[in-house]
């Protein structure tokens, strides 16, 4: 730290020359910043302009640098110095975008840029260059675990990109569902007759490939470790075990159908021939390509029907509440293997909505011109009478209870349950909801955990503190970031791909299972490199925390999202930093604040908001610190700026990792220093968050809850401290936030905590 | 312009005293000032319109349209066969459509035809006079012939049905069709937006649902008029008669008193191009427009 | 065995109906009965006609006076999505329930339509004044005059502004090739029952 040299640089391009004094910002930096160079120059981004930043370096043994430009989520090319700590003042969208170009403005503007001069040079000189993880190592080598359509095409793909491949397969073929299907619904153009399904030339492919290692009748009965080094313990049948070291994880466990035996009163169970899709597959398989034969007596059949949503879309409860996005192309497919056979054979699919997912439609037009009939209805029950079938519908289109008497065989469409294992937080969701004064989660969980119940099986057997497998999310589906990340677990290096993720079609299961598996060699790059993955992909820091000050409280190990940290033998929390993404959650929640990252601490942030001149009581000029988060509210207010939307000029804007990493102390900081208000702008929570570090800002709204006392022993209203959700979309409500709530400081007045 | 030559195909309403007289003298007119040339189609036939189909059903039906083209390719070749009347277009163009896309169709339309020693060729384009005006004009070139623009005049430009849907003018929106409203501008007149532009008038269920059209057509006027409109003005020989000739029985049924005059583009382009009120056929209006009447004697 | 929701009638639509092979490719999103002008008027607009023939319900459709009431304005047929030529449809179950002879009785848009169809097929051209006497007198004499007297102004008014002739009933616009148009019309007449025989 001795060695410590800070550099500051004022840009005067883009206008910033024009509209501010940057001869007074340099004293700034120079003065209270304390910079030991500073230099002003009419372009800093251009090439002569980082060619003087980087001579500094060499010459002037400049450690840290201050660069007041624009936005740090611009020119990060130009910028990139990977070999010395640097800050970045926003004074273009930050500032002079976001302020009216008038003379009257011309103070405010410059008292803006100032502050943010103090901010950067104040954050610069608490950050430490990241020394990343010199023990870093990876194993270029993947699991797959799942030998369906999903995880062969993941082996496949992961394979020719050149990285080694062990797949996991709990039964004694590849193929999953695919395996059990006489045809697959068509994949490639024309998208009108059923077409073979892919099994059998992957699973030649897979087995003429060296880079693939298959484990058939096997499972993986213990997983520990992290990226890049998850140790992979595989079970087989037979009993023999083996150890696999891998890099990355790719999860795909596919799906089971739903049990048809739940709906007695769609006949199943009471006639023979009424069946799922699966049953229909193998009479089809069966049939090897003949007539297919009426299950009770082998007679000919003349007549199917085919219910779609067969306990799905259920809004009583009893059933699956959602759509399986599949079924309805499976039952276009399965009525053409009929109507391909024997145009005479009716068939008549009962549907509420028609879902055709991809180029369905074509399918779907396929197989009207085939003579299918379709006609929406609900189902209400189906009897067995003898070799037939009774199914009574409301035909919604005609408004007419019509019978179908004499159906031959009965389909029902059943959707998809993923294999997932077990859910982790059920004890949690159990407690959330009992808290509410909903006992029935906690009823059933006690319930499953009784002598003799059967328990869920684990897919992955992880043994993470956590539980052993990975997270969910709604209707036990693995937690996937929907809008970002879309394969990526809240376990790091573990991607999920397939129908276990949400519901789909084998189409988009390999989509799926390429992304996955591209996904899952670059979290093995990145360990190799001692760097984060998505979204803070590349960074070298990661969390430290000061042994000697922690009360072995938990709370960064229960909050952490990613199931990061562990405990060591003596109850202090093991970080584990592959796993780790660089979030803050643990910093955010740490009470005692012994956690930071060499480049993010409670200190950078902390100076900064001190290092604002905060005016006096009758200056009526408040202070607003606005925390807003990296991803989504930060950007927003770049693009804002952008588009030269206008926001008060008292606002000061610190950039967080998430506002899960928002520590309270900070906000008691920013309060007794005499700020007069609090924005936190987060991303959304909830079922469909939009978080990138999924829990961040939920766990931020629990905290800031709880601020509500600090704030009245300071005898200061409650609304000196909001939490805001934000999306980077936001582009126009952003200003709007910021200029309702400097409003409303206006209306409650100065904070009278100023000058102490 | 050079002058311009066309197959003529007037249909059974725009013969001489038949319902719409004034559209076939108008269009006469018009095209003397466009320098057009129309050569009628010799010993053409009835289309069957849209109410054929019940007892013509499919080939007898498409077989007057087949009639008409085979005579007018003997007669005119090379030129375009144009319609003057909504119905007649439309079924003339579907015919052909169905027997250039078809064989079997076209085969049997073929034998049939046979009978009358005629052959289909399928070597005429169908169109509209209105596709005429925008296509081989345009609404700038209509716009230099104007003597006597058509000002301080409100018109709702009523397209209906058959002159838009289902094949309409080339790029044209069926929703909200805008060439009627550009050719009134074009002659110095003020098109009124309104929302019934392009309103079923009832067609020939008018005659067999009187009730049920003339609540379309109760709509239509009501809805030009609350627009501020002083006349329609329309396309379609079947849209002009339902419009004007019932306005006295909606007027009965409704309580309203609608008296709008009801004309054809070709008569008010004839009065804007300086033709007098006999060329535009003005006397052939049951409900008379005064004030283009007043405009033309200018 | 029923014949209800078997292809049974629409087979028969495809081969006897014009278009009717369109039908099975509806999907039932009702833009066309929210499209119709006389969709009000119509017991079963299109779409429920395109799923009862799909449910098998021959008399209800083809005795049904639905697809009576189209005008012929073609506004489902430009706005329904799966391109189905609806308004040809709705002419051919009209004209096939007419082949039949199971028309709802009295139902004048089918007597307008055949009274249209035999007027125009005598001479080759439209007698409009016949045309409309021949509708007001459809309920017998009594009727008709009463009708033409209650039609007395607009006819007087068509004939000042000449676009009425009186003579017409007297002969009137026709085709000169009367032999050819004839044998014409009835060769097609002879194709269209050997394509599509009534049984």
């Amino acid at each position: 730290m001795a060695d410590m040299k800070v550099a500051a640089y004022i840009c005067q391009g883009c206008g910033l020359g024009d509209r501010l004094d940057t001869a007074a910002l340099a004293g700034v930096a120079k003065k209270e910043g304390k910079a030991a160079l500073v230099r002003e120059h009419a372009f800093l981004c251009n090439a002569e302009g980082v060619k003087m930043i980087r001579d500094d370096i060499s010459n002037e043994a400049v450690t840290h640098v201050m660069i007041g430009a624009c936005s740090r989520r611009a020119k990060t090319e130009a910028f990139g110095f990977t070999d010395v700590c640097v800050s970045r003042a926003n004074l273009r969208e930050g500032v002079i975008w976001c302020q009216p170009e008038t003379d009257e403005a011309r103070e405010t503007t410059q008292e803006m840029a100032e502050d943010y001069i103090r901010m950067g040079c104040a954050e610069v000189k608490k950050m430490t260059l990241p020394a990343g993880d010199p023990a870093a190592v990876t194993e270029r080598r993947l699991l797959v675990v799942g030998g369906g359509v999903s995880g062969m095409t993941a082996a496949l793909e992961a394979s020719k990109a050149g990285y080694q491949v062990a797949l996991v397969e709990k039964s004694g073929a590849l193929g999953g569902w695919a395996a059990k299907l006489h045809k697959r619904t068509p994949g490639k153009s024309p998208y009108a007759d059923p077409q073979d399904t892919p099994v059998a030339e992957m699973a030649a492919a897979i087995e003429a490939d060296a880079n693939i290692k298959v484990y058939l009748d096997a499972i993986t009965s213990k997983i520990g470790g992290a990226p890049g080094r998850f140790e992979v313990e595989i079970s087989t049948e037979s009993g023999s075990t083996a150890t696999e070291k891998v890099g990355a994880i790719v999860q795909a466990t596919g799906f089971s159908l739903y049990d048809a035996n739940n709906l007695p009163e769609l006949g199943y169970g009471k006639s023979a021939n009424v069946v799922d899709q699966a049953g229909l597959e193998a009479l089809a398989k069966a049939a090897g390509g003949g007539a297919i034969k009426r299950p009770s007596d082998g007679g000919e059949v003349k007549r199917v029907v085919f219910v779609q949503c067969a306990g799905q879309r259920d809004d009583t409860g009893k059933h699956l509440a959602y759509c399986s996005g599949s079924c309805c192309l499976t039952s276009v497919k399965q009525a053409m293997y009929f109507k391909d056979a024997n145009p005479d054979i009716d068939t008549v699919v009962i549907y509420s909505d028609l879902r055709m997912p991809g180029n369905g439609e074509d399918f779907y037009r396929s197989g009207q011109t085939k003579g299918v009939t379709f006609t929406k209805g609900k189902v209400s029950g189906v009897e067995a009478t003898g070799n037939q079938c009774k199914v009574n519908f409301h035909d919604v289109i005609l408004n007419d209870q019509a019978v179908i008497d004499d159906a031959d065989l009965v389909v029902l469409a059943t959707g998809q349950v993923p294999n997932s294992g077990v859910d982790i937080d059920t004890k949690l969701k159990a407690e959330i909801a009992a808290a509410g004064g909903d006992n029935s989660l906690m009823e059933a969980y006690n319930a499953s955990q009784a002598e003799g119940a059967v328990k869920p099986i684990s897919m992955l057997n992880l043994n993470y503190r956590q539980g052993p497998d990975v997270p969910q999310l709604k209707y036990g589906f693995t937690d996937s970031h929907f809008i970002c990340f879309p394969y990526e677990t809240r376990r790091t290096g573990i991607y999920a791909a397939g129908p276990v993720r949400r519901p789909m079609d084998m189409v988009q299961a390999m989509e799926d299972a390429t992304g996955a598996a591209m996904k899952a060699i670059q979290a093995i790059e990145n360990a190799g490199l001692g760097r984060a993955a998505h979204p803070r992909s590349g960074d070298l820091s990661y969390p430290i925390f000061r042994r000697e000050g922690c009360t072995q409280c938990k709370r960064c190990t229960v909050e952490c999202p990613f199931g990061a940290i562990d405990e060591d033998e003596q109850r202090f929390p093991l970080f584990n930093q592959a796993r780790c993404r660089r979030c803050g959650t643990c910093m955010g929640a740490c009470p005692v604040r012994v956690i930071s990252f060499e480049n993010y601490s409670v200190e950078t942030v902390g100076s900064q908001l001190k290092a604002v001149d905060v005016p006096d009581e009758f200056s009526e000029k408040p202070r607003i610190l606005v925390l807003a988060c990296e991803n989504d509210a930060y950007p927003a207010l770049d693009m804002a700026a952008m588009n030269r939307n206008v926001y008060s000029a008292f606002v000061r804007v610190i950039p967080v990792r998430c506002l899960g990493s928002v520590n309270t102390i900070w906000i008691n900081d920013a309060l007794s220093n005499g700020y007069d208000g609090v924005m936190m702008m987060g991303c959304k929570h909830g079922d469909d968050y939009q978080c990138h570090f999924v829990k961040g800002s939920e766990l931020a709204g629990i905290r800031m809850s709880k601020i509500g006392d600090t704030l009245k022993n300071m005898a200061l209203e409650e609304e000196r401290v909001s939490t805001f959700e934000v999306a980077i979309t936001d582009i126009e409500r952003v200003p709007q936030l910021i200029n309702d709530y400097a409003a409303l400081i206006q209306k409650i007045g100065m904070s009278p905590m100023k000058g102490f | 312009m050079a002058k311009k030559t066309y197959s003529f195909y007037p249909g059974c309403s725009s013969q001489t005293k038949a319902s719409s007289d004034n559209y076939l003298k108008s269009t006469n007119s018009m095209c003397k000032y466009l320098d057009i040339e129309l050569k009628e189609v010799p010993d053409w036939n009835c289309c069957g319109a849209s109410i054929g189909y019940a007892e013509g059903g499919e080939l007898p039906r498409l077989a007057l349209s087949a009639r008409t083209i085979a005579l007018s390719e003997k007669a005119n070749p090379g030129m375009d066969l144009v319609a003057t009347c909504a119905a007649c277009w439309l079924s003339t163009r579907e015919a052909k459509e169905r027997m250039d896309h078809n064989t079997q169709t076209r085969n049997d339309a073929n034998e049939a035809l046979k009978e009358a020693g005629l052959v289909y060729q399928g070597t005429q384009n169908v169109r509209h006079m209105a596709e005429v005006l925008v296509e081989d004009f345009g609404f700038d070139e209509l716009k230099k012939g104007v003597k006597n623009p058509l000002r301080d005049l409100k018109i709702a430009g009523y397209v209906g049905c058959q002159t838009n849907r289902p094949f309409g003018i080339e790029g044209e929106s069926f929703e909200n069709p805008v060439y009627l409203d550009n050719i009134i501008e074009a002659m110095g007149a003020e098109a009124v937006p309104y929302d019934q532009k392009v309103t079923c008038c009832g067609g020939a269920l008018a005659f067999s649902e009187p009730e049920k059209s003339q609540k379309q057509i109760k709509d239509i006027i009501e809805s030009a008029y609350d627009h501020g409109a002083e006349m329609i003005v329309t396309p379609c020989p079947l849209c002009q008669a339902n419009v004007e000739i019932y306005q006295g029985e909606v007027n009965k049924r409704y309580g309203t008193k609608f008296n709008i005059p009801v004309l054809y583009y070709s008569q008010l382009i004839t009065i804007a191009y300086g033709g007098t009120a006999k060329e535009a056929a003005l006397d052939g209006q049951l409900v008379r427009s005064t004030k283009l009447e007043e405009i033309a004697s200018k | 065995m029923s014949d209800k929701y078997r292809n049974n009638f629409l087979r028969e639509v495809e081969e006897k109906v014009e278009e009717g092979h369109w039908v099975k490719m509806c999907m039932q999103c009702g833009v066309c009965a929210g499209s119709c002008p006389f969709g009000p008027h119509w017991a079963h607009p299109p779409q429920e006609i395109f799923m009862m023939i799909r449910a098998g319900k021959r008399e209800e459709v083809l005795t049904s006076d639905s697809m009576w009431m189209c005008t012929s304005c073609y506004n489902c047929i430009v706005r329904c999505p799966r391109k189905l030529p609806i308004t040809h449809i709705m002419h051919g179950l009209a004209n096939y329930a007419h082949r039949l002879g199971i028309v709802p009785k009295n139902q004048p848009t089918e007597h307008f339509a055949t009274l249209f169809w035999n007027n125009l097929a005598q001479t080759g051209r439209v007698n409009e004044l016949k045309l409309s006497l021949g509708i007001y007198f459809r309920d017998g004499f009594a009727q008709g005059v009463k009708n033409a007297m209650a039609m007395q102004s607009v006819g007087l008014g068509m004939v000042k502004a000449k676009r009425l002739n009186p003579m017409e009933l007297f002969g009137g616009h026709g085709v000169k090739d009367k032999s050819g148009f004839h044998a014409m019309l009835k060769k097609a007449r002879e194709i269209e029952d050997r394509r599509k025989p009534i049984a």
